[in-house]
């Protein structure tokens, strides 16, 4: 199921504002490029011990890694990376785009939708973990549950997220937290990964001049 | 963007993204049990025709269905349209009946654009939103969605439209399906060449974007794709040509003139096809010819405009 990415036709969403070289400098550094390489190389570690992905054993579950776009997808591309080198086993790779799923899309304009692609396999009676980069209201994962629901039947679904800035409007909570950041409504966290940014780092902003 | 009714209003860049978004909506829907989508919940889009369709109006359907949506299809002959209804009153009523969308064909030109018309003065009078109108076909003159389609269809076979040379054949006086692929295939770069006898080809076909000729076996060989279109005799009151015989000699897609296309050329057709007259059997059914494909690209490209027309923030900002 190889589909091709179109760098250059999916950038749309890649152009905000929120990641441009200004406004990062603006902000305030929460995590280096290093400490963002450690952060996603423990999340590997915890994901192989709760799952036990490596464990050879009939019964292990199946572990598939669902990216949400953009950077979501990028983190579990490094995870799935990470977790082979850990453990030797490589867990099934997708994305999930939740445009299609928002609650709010009579409100906000329009926004292409991104990639989504499911692992040869399914996610039928696997462990999904899904990868995003910031869980905030909580809203996007309320998609992607919806959404991975409509793909099929997982065993189990369990959240990995790279920054916890807590305000959730929905009663959800993360398996895996790179970095707890209680922050105030008006701030606003950037994740920057050099795959999209030219390098990794998460910063904090205070969102004055929106 | 509120209502889509030609081609002509779609830059290249708006007409990519079409491309690429109905691409997406194809791979959103690929290897999923459950086809169904709930981005427009509660929304009611309506389908008008005023002539007969099986591709376009199913289509749409499809992709309302599958996006959630509710999808009412109204049809002339069933309709108080058959009791001499106006197409003006035709409109507001299923208007005021709540759609949020109106897919309508007419046998008019100009009918749908007169249809979005009325609906923003309506909508003016009344300070409320007007429903996104969608050609569906108009007479002779637009059928945006099957242009776009078309694009989606060539982009895949051939890798891009930009530099193709892509050879329509046929009637192209009485076509819609021409006139909306050739500006939307020149918008996206390519050669346009229109093969036609005659008296199938319309007044100031000089001033459009494409080349004329009349030899259809000289246009073949280094052809792209070639797009064959039906003989609309639905529309002609008189004899354009001597007879469908000749017409065939003429101007049908032989086996003898698939022969003379380049290995990875695309044969393309926007149905109904009149198999033996426009187009050999054994063309129809040969894998140079992707007229299934543009029916599968028909749903995800009407996918991609009803998500693109319905879902954003026009309503709230207006």
């Amino acid at each position: 199921m190889a589909v091709p990415e179109r760098a250059a036709r999916t950038g749309a969403g890649e152009t905000s504002q929120r990641h441009t070289p200004e406004w990062v400098a603006a902000g305030r550094e929460l995590l280096s490029p290093s400490d963002v390489h450690r952060t996603v190389a423990r999340i590997a570690h915890q994901i192989i011990e709760k799952t036990a992905l490596d464990s050879g054993d009939a019964d292990a579950p199946h572990v598939v890694l669902m990216g949400i776009p953009t950077r979501g997808t990028t983190l579990a591309n490094r995870l799935a990376a990470k977790i082979e080198e850990f453990s030797g086993v490589r867990p099934a790779l997708g994305s999930l785009d939740i445009t299609l799923y928002r609650d709010d899309l009579r409100s906000r304009p329009h926004r292409p939708l991104e990639r989504t692609s499911v692992p040869d396999g399914g996610i039928e009676n696997a462990l999904v973990v899904l990868v995003d980069d910031v869980l905030f209201s909580g809203r996007t994962v309320r998609s992607a549950l919806d959404g991975l629901r409509d793909l099929g039947r997982p065993r189990a679904v369990q959240l990995a997220v790279l920054i916890d800035r807590g305000h959730r409007e929905l009663p959800i909570r993360a398996d895996y937290v790179g970095k707890n950041v209680p922050t105030a409504r008006a701030e606003d966290i950037s994740v920057l990964l050099s795959e999209h940014d030219g390098h990794d780092g998460v910063y904090l902003h205070q969102e004055a001049q929106a | 963007m509120k209502h889509l009714l030609t081609v002509a209003d779609l830059d290249r860049g708006t007409a990519t993204e079409f491309l690429d978004e109905a691409e997406r909506f194809e791979q959103a829907l690929l290897g999923r049990e459950v086809k169904k989508l709930p981005t427009l919940r509660g929304r009611t889009v309506m389908t008008v025709f005023y002539e007969n369709s099986t591709r376009t109006r199913v289509s749409f359907e499809v992709a309302g269905k599958w996006m959630s949506a509710d999808v009412i299809n109204v049809s002339a002959s069933s309709s108080s349209v058959s009791k001499g209804e106006s197409l003006r009153d035709t409109a507001l009523t299923l208007h005021a009946a709540g759609a949020d969308a109106l897919i309508v064909r007419h046998p008019a030109s100009g009918a749908v654009h007169q249809i979005a018309g009325w609906m923003e003065q309506w909508a003016r009078e009344e300070n409320r939103a007007a429903p996104s109108i969608i050609n569906a076909g108009d007479g002779t003159h637009q059928h945006p969605t099957q242009a776009l389609l078309d694009a989606l269809t060539l982009r895949q076979r051939l890798g891009d439209v930009e530099g193709k040379r892509i050879v329509l054949v046929g009637d192209i006086l009485h076509s819609r399906v021409a006139r909306s692929n050739v500006l939307l295939l020149n918008t996206l770069g390519a050669e346009v060449v229109l093969v036609a006898p005659r008296t199938l080809l319309p007044v100031g076909v000089q001033g459009w974007p494409a080349r004329v000729a009349t030899s259809l076996d000289a246009e073949l060989p280094g052809a792209d794709a070639v797009m064959m279109l039906r003989v609309q005799a639905e529309r002609m009151n008189g004899g354009f040509f001597p007879s469908a015989r000749e017409y065939s000699i003429n101007y049908g897609l032989s086996e003898r003139r698939l022969a003379l296309l380049d290995d990875d050329a695309v044969v393309l057709h926007p149905g109904p096809m009149l198999r033996g007259m426009e187009i050999a059997s054994a063309v129809a059914d040969s894998p140079k010819a992707a007229v299934l494909q543009q029916v599968t690209n028909g749903v995800h490209m009407r996918m991609a405009v009803l998500f693109r027309l319905l879902v954003g923030t026009q309503e709230v900002a207006a």
